[in-house]
């Protein structure tokens, strides 16, 4: 059996301290928790940084360091600093070797990198190594060398290695969610499919079962199957909340794709051991002819400058979408003859919040409101320029009347300056599985030491 | 005829990565499971998001009472176009279609 203790759905979420200790109380072979996904959006890879703040990581990364130093077991970090590129590995690292200083831990500590070299999956690309996913946008060897970042989600085969060196701290970059958790299991031979759907489960922490907040789960794996222990008291998990937690941000909920196979959990069986604890067995994994690690990637798709106005003029407001497009089409005009630029070349957004910023024109409710939000949104080749633009939007969005007849009207500014620089946004441009012939391939492994 | 979100527990939607968007109805029980199994259907799914019903896959699942779509997202997650950088809002506007 092996005994797999998960704190949290991400570091920098938060876990329950006491249902931790009733985690380490049962004795885990490992603790294993993921630090971040795409979820957040493009700009993390894109910068290759973390979206929690530094002093939460290090709170909870030090309790679990602390957790760690007294279970005399493994803890491992998948995908750590959000988006796994090596210099969120770094920022991870540093804060480590920060706490072991601290806790006067003597520590050996792997590190499994996953970005990967532009020139390399472009070379890749070129010898048809890369496979497009269902949904994948297109690309070109230019779109490969203009990422700012590429990463490779590292699967078990690479957490296994990193698990083979005897190191007490894993900090990896970009692996799947589920491989931190489901490595040990498959090195100690146990059944795959359980060792992946059980990772699966686990992945969130307890959002698996009632109380998602509490964080802590205990995933214990066998030869057959898996059992699911919420830690915290007023946790529960039930063939319901188990079996439902396939749904999440699963696009099929009996299929996951993983490096080297599928797991199939159509034929799982999910019983309630006791109030609060569920066995599943019957889940199959299913291994691939080819080993293939999926890829994510990140582009400047331009800058930005933002701004906010409000409007609570009666009139205004119901007629704000035929103001809105107004502005729009005298400011976009203005910009082309002032600057010289062509009309392709940037674009100003005028989002109404209170009629239609959730959907836009998929948007079927039509209630006037009292008051609308205008968020201004310019998108241009350089910050200079967004940031031009919207200092041109800038008096449309304070003063511009409906008609010409009326007296200037003025609208509400929150703030001064009214131009917010956004910087460099980003977008996902990769959903492609890149083919390797070992899995170690697209990854290094590096064992230090500290103390 | 009652809107979707009356009848059932529960409508969500979440990214399934940056490129798929997937909307899990809760139904609760068997008979609004069954109601919303015979009263929505894909097509009409699909043009709520002005997209393709081919392009959508559907899920029905009576052990959880789930009914689960599965579509390309609407817009890529952060892209420029984007709204909602978690695919969290888009339950709204399916938990208000009324069903047939």
């Amino acid at each position: 059996m092996v005994r797999v203790l998960i704190p949290s759905g991400a570091l920098g979420l938060n876990y329950d301290k006491t249902a931790l200790e009733r985690g380490l109380a049962s004795k885990p072979d490992i603790i294993a928790i993921d630090g971040g996904s795409t979820d957040s959006g493009p700009a993390y890879l894109g910068r290759g940084i973390s979206k929690y703040a530094r002093a939460s990581t290090k709170v909870e990364w030090k309790g679990l360091m602390e957790a760690r130093a007294r279970a005399g077991v493994p803890l491992v970090i998948g995908t750590a600093g959000t988006c796994g590129t090596d210099s969120a590995v770094d920022w991870l690292l540093g804060i480590t070797r920060e706490i072991a200083g601290e806790l006067k831990q003597t520590l050996k500590i792997a590190v499994l990198r996953s970005s990967q070299s532009n020139a390399d999956i472009a070379k890749a690309y070129a010898n048809n190594r890369l496979h497009a996913l269902p949904n994948a946008p297109d690309i070109s060897e230019q779109t490969l060398l203009d990422c700012t970042n590429i990463v490779a989600l590292a699967g078990a085969e690479q957490i296994s290695a990193a698990l083979e060196t005897g190191a007490d701290i894993i900090i990896a970059g970009r692996t799947t969610d589920t491989a931190i958790i489901a490595a040990l299991p498959l090195m100690r031979g146990l059944n795959a499919g359980a060792a992946w759907h059980g990772a699966k489960i686990g992945e969130c922490g307890a959002l698996c079962a009632t109380n998602p907040q509490s964080g802590v789960v205990l995933i214990d794996f066998d030869d057959e199957g898996f059992i699911v222990t919420p830690m915290a008291e007023t946790s529960r998990a039930t063939p319901h909340t188990v079996s439902a937690h396939m749904l999440y941000e699963n696009s099929d909920p009996f299929i996951l794709y993983e490096p080297g196979g599928h797991l199939d959990v159509s034929a799982a069986e999910y019983t309630a051991l006791d109030e609060s604890r569920v066995r599943v067995t019957g889940s199959k994994w299913v291994q691939s002819d080819r080993y293939t690690v999926k890829l994510e990637g990140a582009v400047v798709a331009g800058y930005q400058s933002v701004l906010i106005a409000l409007l609570r003029d009666k009139r205004y407001v119901e007629n704000a979408q035929e103001w809105a497009d107004d502005i729009k089409d005298k400011c976009t005009q203005k910009v082309v003859d002032r600057l010289g630029i062509l009309a392709d070349e940037f674009e100003i957004e005028l989002r109404l919040i209170g009629k239609n910023a959730s959907f836009g024109p998929l948007e079927t409710r039509t209630n006037d409101p009292h008051e609308i939000g205008v968020l201004a949104i310019v998108t241009a080749k350089t910050q200079d320029l967004a940031t031009e633009i919207a200092q041109i939007l800038n008096p449309y969005l304070l003063h511009h009347p409906l008609t010409s007849e009326e007296e200037q009207p003025t609208f509400a500014f929150p703030f001064s300056p009214a131009d917010m620089a956004r910087g460099a946004v980003y977008s996902f441009c990769l959903n492609h599985v890149l083919e390797l012939s070992d899995p170690m391939d697209a990854f290094s492994l590096e064992v230090l030491t500290h103390g | 005829m009652a809107n979707l979100g009356e009848i059932v527990e529960k409508v969500r939607s979440k990214n399934a990565g940056p490129f798929w968007l997937t909307i899990d109805i809760f139904c609760g029980t068997a008979p609004a499971f069954a109601q919303v199994c015979e009263g929505l259907s894909t097509e009409r799914v699909a043009s709520i998001f002005a997209a393709e019903a081919k392009t959508l896959k559907r899920f029905e699942i009576p052990s959880l009472n789930v009914v689960k779509f599965s579509l390309p997202r609407p817009v890529i997650q952060g892209s420029v176009a984007d709204r909602d950088m978690h695919g969290a809002s888009w339950a709204a506007l399916l938990s208000e279609v009324e069903l047939n």
